[in-house]
């Protein structure tokens, strides 16, 4: 009973002292880099938020921007557009936003935060198959009964153009048939979170057949054979890209943009099968 | 004397705060969760989708049989681990552990390489058959019990240790079957242990998404489980991230109300 006058105050010293320990150390893991002026250039690290179709691209774009930016480091978040669109407006750190089409973009530019997002490459869809497949053929193929389809889910870009196809497919009097899409959609085994996963499953030889960017295509190389979309059916999808306004480092956000809108990172984009906007 | 009790009273201060941290942190995000169901006015819209019951229905009912078919084929591992020495007796009893250890998409690609189309018996499978378990709900179902049996097998086989094996002797001598034996003198001595591991198990495949994600696919219905439906929302299907919140507050509930009948249960047990 004697101590117990002075015990309370100790107490509550350790209480603040620990929490500012810790106050410290959380201060401590999230300080940032700060840009420091070296030889001109921006320099410190952009966090770039990603379609998952842009991985192999823009991992090159990255080493290639590095090179030419020294002291500067490129983190790359790799997803499907619409998880990004949501953690980006749930607060993760995000300084650039590559989206796989205009309506994830619209979800972040809802919240108001960003630049004017401009169109930086196109790409169209195609059908792969397993290398050894035989069930699918051709894209009529899609509708015959047995066949094993993998798409996208219909919230993730490439799910949504992939069935804007096959609606195109079923168009009254340009479509194939009329209930062409239904058959196909019949078809459906799985809903993936992106055209990686889609492609993936397909090289696997789980599907029979899925629809993915050309570009992912390209990407698998010999691992699956491509079939053509007609392109009375075909959809373009643009990717826009844009600097988020509350970017770490606003800087070096634009200097990335910039980058990839310029010869050589177009040039970049078109190697792995983009096409350029008009 | 004043000294030490000051270090104590110190050390207690400190351990105060490192409890009252840690509380914190594991309420926090359930506090988070409910906060933002209350203030979304579309969650009791979104609850009643056909796409969150079945869910809902899947997750249920794919868990039970996962766990019925851990009772059936990991209850006579778990006691031959318990009572029998064998020549691979460690082996066995590693490889059991391994999914534990072991991340689930590593389980889900594993399960790929075997059970797959282009797998070790998922080809030979399917050229005899013409069966194949990739998106199936039989996919889910083997993804959940690669998972989850281990976490049965893990508890009952050091309940089935604890057990006497001098009464199974005892009732062995008085003419009892050693099946008899089995389920009246074995089972009840190690039934809290069962009933844990049962539990364990069960909210485990509730739980599995990585396997399931890679081996069954993701398909309305047929294989999206609840924790698919949650990174479906969350990813962008129409149900959004208000439905990916939704979605947990089911899972939230329902695991509140399993933890609350095992304790119920298992005190019954003891007594």
């Amino acid at each position: 009973m004697t101590l117990s006058r002075s015990g309370p105050k100790r107490w509550w010293a350790t209480v603040l002292a620990v929490a500012t320990l810790a106050g410290l150390a959380a201060a401590a893991a999230c300080g940032e880099e700060t840009a420091e002026p070296g030889d001109g250039g921006p320099k410190g690290e952009v966090v770039v938020f990603a379609a998952s179709s842009l991985t192999d691209a823009f991992r090159e774009a990255a080493a290639r921007f590095e090179q030419i930016h020294p002291g500067s480091t490129v983190r790359l978040n790799l997803a499907s557009s619409a998880a990004l669109a949501t953690q980006i407006n749930e607060g993760a750190p995000a300084d650039v936003f590559a989206s796989a089409d205009l309506a994830q973009m619209e979800v972040v530019a809802g919240k108001g935060k960003m630049d004017e997002p401009r169109m930086f490459a196109t790409n169209d869809l195609v059908v792969v198959t397993p290398r050894d497949g035989t069930t699918v053929r051709t894209f009529e193929d899609l509708a015959a009964n047995g066949g094993r389809l993998i798409l996208a889910a219909k919230d993730v870009p490439i799910g949504r153009y992939a069935r804007e196809v096959l609606a195109n497919g079923s168009a009254p009097s340009t479509g194939i048939a009329p209930e062409f899409g239904e058959r196909v959609l019949a078809n459906l085994r799985s809903e993936e979170a992106n055209a990686r996963a889609v492609l993936a499953k397909v090289v696997l030889g789980e599907a029979d057949a899925g629809i993915v960017y050309r570009t992912d295509a390209l990407a698998a190389g010999d691992a699956v054979r491509t079939i053509e979309i007609p392109t009375r059916f075909n959809v373009v999808a643009s990717y826009p890209i844009a600097a988020l306004s509350d970017a770490g480092n606003a800087t070096l956000a634009r200097a990335w943009i910039a980058f990839i809108v310029s010869a050589e990172g177009q040039a970049i984009l078109v190697r792995h099968g983009f096409g350029v906007p008009r | 004397m004043r000294n030490a009790s000051w270090v104590d009273r110190g050390a207690l201060a400190t351990m105060a705060v490192l409890v009252g941290a840690f509380a914190l942190f594991f309420v926090l995000p359930f506090a988070g969760l409910i906060d933002r169901a209350i203030d979304e006015p579309r969650t009791w819209e979104l609850l009643r989708t056909a796409q969150v019951r079945q869910a809902l229905t899947l997750s249920l009912w794919t868990s039970a049989v996962t766990v019925v078919l851990a009772l059936l084929f990991g209850t006579p591992v778990a006691y031959l681990l318990a009572r029998a020495r064998f020549p691979g007796h460690a082996v066995v009893d590693a490889l059991i552990d391994l999914p534990i250890v072991l991340p689930p998409t590593v389980a889900g690609v594993a399960l790929l390489t075997a059970f797959g189309r282009r797998g070790l018996l998922g080809e030979p499978i399917e050229a005899w058959t013409g069966l194949t378990f990739g998106f199936t709900t039989t996919a889910v179902i083997m993804a959940q019990l690669l998972v989850a049996a281990p976490f049965y097998v893990r508890a009952a086989k050091s309940g089935f240790e604890a057990t006497d094996a001098i009464t199974e002797r005892v009732a062995y001598t008085l003419g009892a079957s050693r099946l008899r034996t089995f389920f009246r003198i074995t089972v009840p001595q190690a039934w809290p242990a069962l009933l844990a591991g049962i539990v364990l198990c069960w909210a485990r495949s509730m739980g599995e998404l990585g396997a399931t994600l890679i081996f069954a696919g993701n398909l309305e219905g047929k294989t999206q489980t609840m924790p698919l439906a949650v990174l479906s929302a969350f990813e962008g299907s129409s149900l959004g991230l208000p439905g990916a919140i939704a979605l947990s507050l089911i899972l939230l509930a329902v695991a509140l109300v399993v933890l609350v009948l095992f304790r119920l249960v298992s005190r019954r047990a003891s007594l």
